[in-house]
């Protein structure tokens, strides 16, 4: 049976990104619009550790290290403005964030 | 068994993906989400990356999933909403055109760039083969605290800029604080 080829992983890759890119466009729950930047950002990851194996470059997995710091920074940050928006609200929508205009 | 094994973990990962996207439970789709990033682990130690893969589950199905359950919980939307519902005239549906061309771009670009990628990586010398398998983490040390020293230097600033922030965003104003 054949291992499978840098360009598979590359086209799962291509195939979680559009599917978080569809979840952020047509969703309109913040967390749920979150959780799909969260897919896009691990398909990226993806193509980077593929492609450091194809390339046998060792950055690529450094890439991706940091990465997920950033990813961890950005989702503090965000369900901390969400927290504080939201705290008095029943529902929870994304058109709330306009009252961030002051 | 690394076809199988790749099938597996991209079904995984894909039916985690389209669970975040459709459930209308946000408890739910944080729970997709984990399914998806254990298919992403798999994939990770498949491709001998093994430090990321563990860091992978530590950091993501560990920290940040269980940071949004927190906010689920706090906010008290852990209730279904009604998607039937469009919000806007033809959301949905420019959502999946933009979907569906993105996609297309990607494969389409993946697939051109498969022949100069294997001439590029013919032409790499192999000094670096030991940097997959046990070696792994030392590698990846090396590089991480060596030639990308500053930006790991630069990450932990912005971690604690992420995390006074957030402090100062979430707590609650007191009579006695604004004195």
């Amino acid at each position: 049976m054949p291992a499978p080829t840098t360009l598979s992983y590359l086209v799962v890759a291509a195939l979680l990104f559009a599917i978080g890119a569809f979840g952020v466009m047509a969703r309109r729950n913040p967390l749920i619009m979150f959780m799909c930047i969260e897919l896009m950002l691990n398909a990226v990851n993806l193509s980077f550790v593929a492609l450091a194996r194809e390339l046998t470059d060792i950055g690529g997995q450094s890439i991706v290290f940091f990465v997920l710091v950033v990813a961890a920074a950005e989702v503090v940050v965000g369900l901390g403005i969400i927290v504080s928006v939201m705290r008095n609200r029943s529902s929870l929508t994304a058109d709330d964030l306009a009252e961030l205009k002051g | 068994m690394q076809l199988i094994v790749f099938v597996v973990a991209s079904a995984m990962m894909l039916v985690g993906a389209v669970g975040v996207v459709t459930r209308r439970n946000p408890v739910h789709a944080a729970l997709s989400l984990v399914l998806t990033l254990f298919g992403v682990a798999v994939h990770f130690v498949s491709l001998e990356a093994y430090f990321l893969a563990a860091v992978q589950v530590i950091v993501y199905a560990g920290a940040i999933v269980v940071l949004f359950l927190f906010v689920i919980m706090l906010l008290g939307v852990d209730k279904a909403e009604d998607l039937r519902t469009e919000p806007l005239v033809a959301q949905r549906w420019l959502a999946g055109v933009a979907a569906l061309g993105m996609l297309g771009l990607l494969v389409v670009a993946a697939a051109r760039g498969a022949d100069v990628l294997r001439t590029r990586s013919e032409g790499l010398d192999t000094a670096l083969e030991g940097a997959f398998g046990d070696a792994n983490i030392q590698q990846l040390a090396r590089s991480a605290f060596g030639d990308y020293v500053v930006a790991f230097e630069l990450t932990s600033v912005l971690l604690v800029v992420a995390v006074v922030g957030t402090v100062m965003l979430a707590r609650k104003r007191t009579a006695a604080a604004e004195a």
